[in-house]
């Protein structure tokens, strides 16, 4: 009967019969071995060396960007003014909201008792922290004396002098720095019982002390597994209004202040969607490539891909009514430098890059409502990319066009980017994915405690006779099987 | 099955008991807690639900600590932003300068205004209460704990994999080596075995002990560094490791500099350059004044001609006409504005070419556009001395034109009769 496991479709959704999250036959042993053997491995497969060196390299030509601009000022990236900011604060934008899938799926799906997060949510929060540290780090290097940046903290200090808490900019270093913190804790409490799993299969003292420290001790006892649990869930309800302020707030950045394009009430809502519709493409991009490189692709099921890809498709439609939304409102309000720069986004000098969002954010997306693309794991990592460029160039759109051209023609101008801002944001994404191959293959990818909370033998029925107050395994869920399921048959030639 | 005595080196602690099921896990943690026991407990690689029924686990007050230290936060963000930002009003000058709040006024808002004030208490609620789950999580467990004696277990290693198991202490009060082990063998476990004390702590290795203490004795040398430099004096200038505005690169005022021909950085003032406030050398021209009376000619370096007096007109036309009207009759545009507003308390500017101003000094004059007069703003700063001069001049040509016979004009410059 397992065996038949390993090869059916879970995509489908059968009424009254619940869908396999975990394919192949597995069962405890099996999910344990097969998510350690990527730590356990003597050598990382060739693709991980390929990438990890790739990654390394941009990561030092990150080093070396972020050193001449510290040494050199901000004028070596191309702002001026009218453009006081550009890539800086595009790449911060697209970073943190990456980082906001990880804490969807880590915590709104937990409190929507969603259980195929379990496959994903490791290296989705994992994404999270890394991306997060990407988001923040532009803010930090954007200040230009970057040995200063003590003073957006209430420190007390030699100058007497405390932060100003009425600024959007404020707020956004507490909501970050926050959220920062809260995803590292979520993941970390998460990583507990599987850190003890490779404390257990330690081969080296070595391996076996370091893990045990970051163990703290774990036995899987029920009396800490119950207040593990009820600690796992408050910090879900912590982290899920906490992810939705802290786009929002980011959002603020631009919505408190008075520029044309920038001054408007739907920028919360309209970021938050787009950070999730942004950041699950992200996590489509590691989950497709990493799920075949790793042989976790019992584990992360064509169910996973399927279900993230509706996600997208959702997020993805509520992003284009924010954009159809955007033109409403200007005409709507009939303020003249309102409607001035939604024309000039579609059509004036940064054209290009608004229609290259619209193509990536709307338009391609849309081919996720032909399930064989949503199956097809090349089809839905073509979407999520032509996705990841959609949301970036979403973020350059706001923020240049809205600062190019403000109340007077006569202090417009354009932002033209320099080497030192596309170097920089190709040494953000060494950063991200050096931190991300390094997590593959020395922290446990995959949750395998929860996943095993999620497989039939975890689940309890009553035996039947002869003794009815004995506990057995249930099967119940071995009883999907797509062939037998009609409407799955006719489609079938 | 052995179920005699267990044998065991050292003190007998505890019996371990390992399942391969979860269904014989539960079963089992019913009958140990039917059978009375207190002090044991469960042990399986994921949350088994319907456990905590099983074994009568009481549920946790850690939400409770959750809210509390949510409660605590939330008044942390909000008395943090209150006292950085609106306590100019409050006295507490026995505090340390650093720690003392005081009215951060800003583009004319409210110094405390709720609204403004909510993201960073959220997000400060947010950040205790995540804080207080996790640290409460790992107190209330009793974690991080470095030694155990389960870890002496060779079978438990597969605790956090496959493997379930019960463990029934040795100091509970219904302990009893041989039954409770005949207790747990009827449960049909795949194995039970003693534990006892490990014969030692296990050891920390060496290497790690030595880079632990060695990465803590650094990590203390800069707070060292810090809280010396902050309690103690130095004549010597700050360390600046990135150059900044600070030390510029520029010539310092006794330097010398080889692109001049006498060498000096410094370079001299331009002659006639006077110190702000300084008395002017030249009173005459300056001030209007000869001995302390007002002039009644113009200044040696003011030559009345033709153009001069031009210039007087455009000057004049720029600064004066807007009040004084361009004929000089007190009728200017600025004026005539105000009287149709009917403006209280406005006053018609001077008729220039009247008998008051016919008969002034020109030194009172240039005094009067300098300093201003009665309602008049000072101009002293927006036109030069040589223009002030220069419009004194044309002023009394507009005053010659209002009391002009034909005789006084020369006959080639009549305008033609019509």
């Amino acid at each position: 009967m397992a065996s038949t496991v390993g090869e059916i479709d879970n995509t489908l959704d059968i009424p009254g019969q619940r869908a396999p999250l975990v394919l192949g036959g597995h069962d405890f042993t099996s999910v344990t071995d097969t998510v350690s053997a990527v730590w356990e491995a003597r050598r990382p497969p060739r693709a991980w060396y390929i990438a990890f060196a790739i990654a390394v390299t941009l990561l030092a030509v990150l080093g070396a960007m972020i050193g001449y601009l510290v040494f050199n000022g901000v004028g070596v990236w191309g702002l001026n003014i009218p453009n006081g900011w550009g890539f800086d604060i595009t790449n911060f934008v697209f970073w943190v909201g990456i980082g906001h899938a990880g804490t969807l799926i880590s915590a709104i799906l937990f409190l929507f008792r969603q259980k195929w997060r379990t496959g994903i949510n490791r290296f989705a929060e994992a994404m999270t922290i890394f991306a997060v540290m990407c988001a923040g780090m532009f803010p930090a290097i954007h200040v230009g004396r970057i040995w200063l940046l003590y003073w957006v903290f209430p420190i007390p200090n030699q100058m007497a002098m405390w932060p100003n808490f009425r600024s959007p900019l404020l707020w956004d270093v507490f909501a970050v720095s926050t959220y920062m913190l809260v995803s590292l804790l979520f993941w970390y409490t998460g990583m507990i019982p599987d850190l003890a799993t490779f404390r257990d299969r330690a081969t080296s003292k070595w391996k076996y002390y370091v893990y045990g420290l970051l163990a703290l001790g774990w036995t899987g006892s029920s009396r800490h597994w119950h207040r593990f649990e009820r600690a796992y869930l408050i910090l879900a309800a912590l982290a899920t209004p906490l992810v939705l302020s802290v786009h929002s707030v980011v959002s603020f950045d631009f919505a408190v202040s008075q520029l044309p394009g920038w001054h408007t009430t739907i920028f919360p809502p309209y970021f938050v969607a787009g950070a999730i519709f942004g950041g699950f493409a992200m996590v489509l991009t590691l989950a497709i490539p990493a799920r075949s490189l790793f042989g976790l692709k019992a584990l992360i099921t064509p169910r996973h891909i399927d279900n993230m890809c509706k996600v997208l498709l959702l997020t993805g439609l509520m992003v284009a009514y924010a954009y159809g939304m955007e033109f409403f409102t200007s005409w709507y309000s009939g303020n003249p430098h309102e409607s001035f720069i939604s024309r000039a986004r579609a059509l004036g000098p940064y054209a290009w890059a608004y229609w290259t969002m619209i193509a990536c954010n709307v338009v391609i997306p849309q081919l996720l409502w032909f399930r064989r693309v949503r199956t097809n794991a090349w089809g839905a990592f073509a979407v999520a990319m032509a996705v990841n460029v959609g949301m970036w160039f979403e973020r350059f759109v706001i923020i240049v066009t809205s600062l190019s051209q403000d109340f007077l023609p006569s202090s417009w101008g354009i932002f033209i980017p320099t080497w030192v801002d596309l170097l920089t944001l190709a040494g953000s994404f060494g950063l991200f994915f050096t931190l991300f191959l390094l997590f593959c293959r020395y922290l446990p990818l995959v949750a395998m405690a929860e996943v095993k909370t999620v497989m039939p033998q975890a689940t309890l029925t009553h035996a039947a006779t002869p003794h009815p107050h004995e506990h057995v395994p249930s099967k119940r869920a071995f009883d999907y099987n797509p062939d037998e399921y009609e409407a799955h048959k006719r489609k079938k030639p | 099955m052995n179920t005699k005595e267990p044998k065991v080196e050292g003190r007998l602690q505890a019996l371990l008991a390992e399942f391969d099921s979860v269904g014989a896990l539960v079963t089992a943690a019913e009958r140990v807690r039917d059978a009375g026991y207190t002090r044991w407990d469960t042990h399986s690689p994921f949350p088994v639900h319907g456990i905590d029924q099983a074994m009568g686990v009481r549920r946790t007050r850690l939400p409770w600590l959750v809210f509390i230290f949510g409660l605590i936060g939330c008044a942390t963000g909000l008395l943090l932003q209150w006292w950085t930002n609106a306590t100019g009003a409050l006295d507490f000058g026995w505090l340390p300068t650093f720690l003392q709040g005081y009215d951060f006024l800003i583009s004319g808002k409210p110094r405390f205004s709720l609204p403004a004030n909510i993201p960073v208490i959220f997000e400060v609620t947010v950040l205790f209460a995540a804080l207080a789950t996790f640290l409460g999580m790992l107190a209330m467990n009793s974690l991080p704990w470095h030694h155990n004696r389960l870890f002496g277990s060779a079978r438990f290693k597969r605790v956090t994999a496959d493997r379930f198991f019960v463990c029934i202490d040795a100091a509970d009060p219904k302990f009893d080596a041989q039954g409770t082990a005949q207790l747990l063998a009827a449960l049909g476990p795949t194995h039970v075995e003693p534990l006892a004390d490990l014969p030692s702590p296990a050891r920390w290795p060496h290497g790690l002990v030595v880079a632990g203490m060695v990465i803590a004795s650094l990590a203390l040398l800069p707070p060292l560094f810090a809280a010396k430099a902050r309690l103690s004096k130095s004549p010597l200038p700050r360390i600046q490791p990135i150059q900044d505005m600070g030390n510029q690169e520029r010539y310092k005022t006794q330097q010398a500099n080889f692109a001049f021909a006498d060498t000096r950085a410094m370079r001299p003032q331009v002659p006639g350059t006077i110190a702000r406030g300084d008395p002017l050398d030249d009173p005459h021209f300056y001030e209007g004044k000869v001995d302390g009376q007002w002039v009644k000619t113009f200044p040696p370096q003011v030559q009345v001609t033709q153009s001069s007096v031009r210039r007087g007109q455009q000057r004049f036309n720029i600064y004066c006409s807007p009040c004084h009207g361009l004929g000089g009759a007190g009728d200017g545009i600025v004026s005539a504005r105000a009287l149709r507003l009917d403006t209280p308390g406005w006053v018609q500017p001077t008729a220039l070419v009247g008998d008051l101003v016919r008969d002034r000094e020109n030194g009172n004059i240039f005094n009067t556009i300098t300093h201003g007069l009665r309602t008049m703003p000072p101009y002293g700063d927006q036109i030069p001395p040589a223009d002030r001069w220069a419009i004194i001049a044309y002023i009394r040509a507009l005053q010659l034109s209002q009391s002009v016979q034909r005789a006084d004009v020369p006959r080639d410059q009549w305008p033609e009769e019509r």
